[in-house]
């Protein structure tokens, strides 16, 4: 990984298109500064002054040239613009088959948070042929979670969760960088990807036995006396947990908002900011007492749920791993 | 006037600089001409300061160990080094020096309209700099210029809040500026200097000081809620007070990218000067590049999201700021191809203010380009935040305005002091900046690619050789800004005496001598023709009795 | 492509840099103008920030909203368009004569007015100090679950009518330079531009109160 290179290594499935992209623009640069620089370096020689009182009598315009650099260059960069929008909307939109990993910025760190329980730092071990999906977020500042090697980045936003996604093509190690300047050790706060064969990653996961991130959650929602609100029985108050997510709920003021890991997110932090219709705003907020994971965990332990109306889970430990095949 | 020191020669005229030599009667002076020689002394010290902290940077990415400083110390040098060099050398450098001195001449006016305020304007300016130079002594910045949150209200331990005060500042300075040029564009033309009559330099500083009037107090607003949240904890960005820190990003750039334009248009406006000035020719598509400076400052308070693109912001969002920015491009590239047409059938010169202009249009051709790349949605996200940015925008904003900046200084040096320089050292000076130029910055474009993060104090082993190739570059180019620094104040007392238009120039600044009597013009002139009369009215130097007109004669 | 027109006789009203009285009028409104755009964008920067958290927490921003003082607020209404009132009557009296007592009267009473503004606002600031609504360490809201936007609303609160009392504080300034300026005897029918634009200005700040008002006093009350 030390050598000398002037271009980066294309390890994802996604290198190629960015790279497409990157040298037809290229060429196009290219074409424009040799073109003018040429036709400049020419007429400074053909049209050098000859005496000094020289009165040249040259053209002073033309509208059809006028219309000509305008048109011809807008078209061009309509054609960038809609390459590059099919490209970005590719970029941020993962794969509905995606392996989920959840990955926290923190001055200066990436923890990293595999749904079946393994735990790393500045390390991400990710299987070749699957694509990944990384939910990010931050506990401080702005992070930048940069993958050169992979050709995408996505910023760790504090107070919101970020998505991206990727594809490894070939197994090996690849950089991984925070590209949004975070502090002292900014630069310090690099990891690296682990790219592995299937097999070797499924050994790699099953290294390190820890409890599953939903199974995680699903203590911390006893713990912090979710259950007693929002799993239904004669205490309820709260709206059933069960198959929330991915559904549209309607507001207590009229909007409605679909349920996403944003959404579960502020409803734990800040409750009463977006209220679903037909409750009281009575939940405590949990800002400062769940940290960035804990709220990742509860979450994934709300996506494993089973619909409403399905038996309630009398243990977590049915649904982990659900989550992530 | 004080008789007592007046020691110029019994024939020589009253002038400006000669009026009064006293420092009160340049302190309190109300003469545009004077005010944009302090602001020349000012920006000229900034620069110096800017520089050293660019060369600190370099030297210290020599290696990719932090060998040189720390951390902390570097994080503090590539703050302050965007901070000086973008709030106070480039947004002040063309308007505040060229603009101040030349937009009442080239408009045959007394003064601007103001001439209080624009006094007042240099006082805010350094009041400003104190703060930020306060910021600096005291243990430094390390946010970065674009000072975003929380890692600014929240996390920096270091002088955020006298920082951000000087910030908002010289952000008046920039605005009274701004105002001053608006009004006396409006009002104080020549009899007969129609809108259409107009210098392109006063076009494309027209269109610099709406950018400064309405961008400027969004971005003071902006950076004084950042202090404010630092010290009175009401909360605007930071998520832990319930606030938004991509909000700020939004109110920054909003006026961070206008800024962008500030910086650049107005020396678009003097290669405009330098083009027609060393061809003889009026400007191809005058209309065009004239109207293209206020689409670029129109469209340019439309494209700031292009900065969020990873920044988690909606796909469409994106989408409309991605097309926006393309069309921000064809404005620019009109100026381009009208400088490329002007030169032909023309009397081309290659005097040295010439070949800063070709330079900036070669170099402002990649830079303008490569910011196809940005402004592209998949491809930004894999070069935003990394050294092709840095890249992109030194291109555009050394290899661009400083370019430009060094042109006009070149080129009305005569008329602001009265003396020819060496030609053929600003000859060497333009070919060595030019060279030093690329190769610090090119190898930027490559290595930012290979995906290197800008704002990295230590990096991997396999970047190494393209930044010793950059800070190779850098030192050829740090010869190549000191040249000028030393040879042209030299001409100050041993340069040839300059007449009134030695290059032969139209234009009524060119029609006062040089240096300006202090009302400016004898006689307030009456304009009967289009800019860039070449073909009937300027009357050119006498053949080769001037020095520095020799090789455009013997050519 | 010279010749020209000398100097003129110079009026003691108009500047060296102006040909005549007619351009250094003109000047001066451009001039104004220009400002008032520039204050409108250093204002809009705040309005943004207002609708985007209104957005976000819409439910918060009108509980917030209720423990701002309406009657106060009405009545600071009423005090600063009267006081644009009379400062209309100050520029028409200095556009008809040169009674500078009468000149001196109505920007008299426009101070007066714009005191009383700003005397209101300090006692509603003390208020919120009472009542723990100042952003900080000492801020206290009772539902816990909305603090953060409620602190949000309190700070943009603080930070609007804060701005707009510096203007109206640097209009009094510009006031009693007004008034020394009629002392003087400075304007009359025939010279008269600087009151017009301190006017300008003095409406301005009314306008900006005129958004302000209900966008932090009438939220959600019908």
């Amino acid at each position: 990984m030390n050598d000398f290179r002037l271009f980066p290594v294309q390890a994802s499935t996604l290198a190629p298109q960015v790279d497409y992209l990157f040298f037809f623009l290229v060429a196009l640069t290219v074409f424009f500064t040799v073109a003018i620089a040429a036709t400049i370096v020419a007429f400074m020689i053909r049209f050098k002054r000859r005496s000094h009182d020289e009165r040249p009598h040259g053209i002073h315009g033309s509208n059809l040239l006028e219309f000509a650099w305008s048109i011809i260059p807008f078209i061009i960069s309509i054609g960038i613009f809609g390459w590059g929008a099919v490209l970005y909307a590719n970029i941020r939109r993962p794969p509905d088959d995606a392996l989920y990993v959840n990955v926290v910025g923190k001055q200066w760190m990436w923890k990293v948070q595999h749904m079946e329980g393994r735990r790393e730092i500045n390390e991400l071990h990710i299987p070749v042929g699957k694509p990944v999906q990384v939910t990010l977020a931050s506990e401080d500042v702005i992070h930048s979670f940069y993958v050169p090697a992979f050709r995408t980045k996505m910023d760790a936003v504090p107070g919101r969760y970020t998505l991206t996604w990727f594809e490894a093509t070939q197994p090996g190690e690849y950089h991984l960088f925070c590209a949004e300047y975070c502090g002292t050790l900014h630069s310090g706060m690099i990891g690296k990807i682990i790219a592995m064969d299937p097999p070797a990653f499924q050994a790699w996961l099953a290294g390190d036995k820890g409890v599953s991130v939903a199974e995680a959650g699903a203590q911390l929602f006893q713990q912090q006396g979710c259950a007693s609100c929002h799993l239904g029985g004669p205490g309820a108050r709260g709206p059933l947990l069960g198959g929330i997510f991915g559904k549209t709920v309607k507001l207590t003021d009229g909007r409605t908002v679909t349920v996403d890991d944003n959404y579960l997110r502020e409803s734990i932090l800040n409750p009463q900011a977006k209220l679903v219709e037909g409750y009281q705003p009575i939940m405590p907020t949990f800002q400062g007492l769940l940290s960035e994971e804990s709220v990742m965990q509860l979450i994934a332990y709300v996506k494993s749920l089973p619909p409403a109306g399905a038996e309630a889970p009398s243990s977590a430990k049915a649904h982990s791993g659900a989550e992530a095949h | 006037m004080n008789t007592a020191i007046d020691t110029r020669p019994k024939d020589e005229p009253t002038t400006y600089l000669n009026a009064d030599y006293t420092v009160r009667s340049w302190l309190l002076t109300v003469d545009h001409k004077r005010i944009a020689i302090l602001y020349l002394v000012s920006i000229s010290i900034f620069f110096l300061v800017g520089a050293i902290f660019a060369g600190l940077i370099r030297l210290e990415l020599l290696t990719p160990r932090g060998d040189l400083v720390q951390s902390d110390t570097y994080n503090k040098l590539f703050t302050m080094h965007g901070v000086v060099m973008i709030f106070f050398f480039l947004v002040p450098s063309i308007p505040a020096v060229l603009g101040n001195f030349l937009i009442p001449l080239m408009i045959g006016a007394r003064d601007l309209a103001f001439p209080r305020i624009n006094l007042l304007s240099w006082y805010i300016f350094m009041i400003g700099a104190g703060f930020a130079l306060y910021a600096m002594i005291t243990g430094g910045l390390d946010t970065g210029w674009t000072f975003y949150t929380p890692f600014s209200t929240s996390a920096s331990t270091t002088n955020v809040i006298p920082a951000a005060l000087g910030v908002f500042i010289t952000g008046f300075s920039s605005i009274l500026t701004g105002l001053n040029f608006i009004v006396t564009i409006h009002t104080m033309r020549a009899p007969g200097l129609t809108w259409m009559r107009l210098p392109l330099f006063v076009w494309a500083h027209y269109a610099t000081s709406l950018i400064m009037i309405l961008g400027t107090p969004v971005l003071a607003i902006t950076i004084l809620l950042v202090a404010v949240e630092r010290g009175l904890h009401l909360g605007f960005f930071d998520p832990k007070l319930g606030g938004d820190p991509i909000l700020f990003q939004h109110l920054f750039w909003f006026y961070s990218h206008p800024a962008v334009y500030i910086m650049i248009l107005p020396g678009m406006g003097v290669i405009s000067e330098l083009v027609t000035a060393f061809s003889r020719k009026r400007v191809f598509g005058y209309a065009f590049i004239a109207v293209s400076s206020l689409m670029i400052a129109v469209l340019g308070f439309v494209v700031w999201g292009h900065h969020m693109f990873t920044s988690g912001q909606s796909v469409y969002v994106g989408m409309v700021f991605s097309f926006l920015s393309m069309a921000v491009a064809i404005p620019s590239a009109v100026k381009v191809f009208n400088w490329t047409a002007t030169l032909y059938k023309g009397s081309v010169s290659w005097d040295s203010p010439m070949l800063y202009a070709l330079g900036f249009i070669g170099l402002f051709t990649i830079g303008g380009l490569t910011g196809l790349f940005l402004a592209t949605l998949g491809l930004d996200v894999h070069v935003h935040d990394t050294y092709f940015v840095v890249a992109h925008f030194h291109y555009v904003m050394v290899g661009g305005a400083i370019m430009a900046y060094l042109g006009g200084i070149h080129f009305w040096w005569p008329k602001i002091t009265g003396r020819m320089y060496p030609e053929a050292l600003a000859k060497v000076a333009g070919v060595i900046v030019f060279l030093g130029f690329n190769l610090t910055f090119f190898p930027q474009f490559i290595v930012g690619y290979l995906g290197m993060p800008r704002r990295y104090h230590v990096y991997p082993d396999e970047f190494q050789v393209l930044n010793v190739m950059s800070t190779a570059g850098a030192t050829i180019l740090g010869i190549g800004y000191l040249l000028p620094m030393l040879y042209l104040p030299w001409s100050l007392r041993f340069g040839e005496r300059a007449i009134a238009n030695p290059w032969g120039a139209a234009g009524l600044e060119w029609e006062t001598a040089s240096p300006p009597p202090t009302e400016n013009f004898v006689r307030t002139p009456i304009v009967t023709a289009e800019a860039y009369d070449y073909e009937t009215s300027v009357q050119f130097p006498p053949a080769p009795a001037n020095g520095s007109m020799k090789e455009a004669a013997v050519g | 492509m010279a010749e020209l027109a000398a100097h003129a006789h110079h009026d003691v009203n108009v500047a060296h840099q102006f040909d005549d009285a007619e351009q250094q009028k003109e000047s001066v409104t451009v001039g104004m103008w220009a400002f008032l755009v520039n204050e409108v964008m250093f204002f809009g920067g705040l309005f943004g920030l207002y609708i985007v958290y209104r957005f976000l927490h819409p439910t918060a921003f009108q509980h917030a909203s209720h423990h701002l003082d309406v009657t106060l607020g009405t009545f600071n209404t009423a005090v600063l368009i009267g006081s644009s009132l009379t400062m209309a009557l100050a520029v028409h009296a200095a556009q008809m004569s040169h009674n500078r007592f009468r000149q001196i009267f109505w920007v008299m009473a426009t101070v007066v007015l714009g005191s009383v503004f700003l005397g209101v606002k300090v006692y509603e600031y003390y208020h919120k100090w009472v009542d723990h609504l100042i952003p900080g360490p000492n801020f206290h809201w009772p539902d816990a679950g909305e603090a953060h936007a409620v602190q949000i609303f309190y700070s943009l609160y603080f930070a609007m009518t804060g701005l707009h009392a510096l203007h109206m504080i640097i209009g009094v300034g510009i006031m009693a330079w007004l008034m020394w300026a009629m002392w003087k005897g400075r304007f009359g029918p025939a010279y008269h531009n600087p009151v017009e634009v301190c006017g300008l200005y003095w409406h301005f700040v009314d306008i900006v109160w005129i958004f302000l008002f209900p966008l932090l006093y009438l939220i959600g009350r019908h």
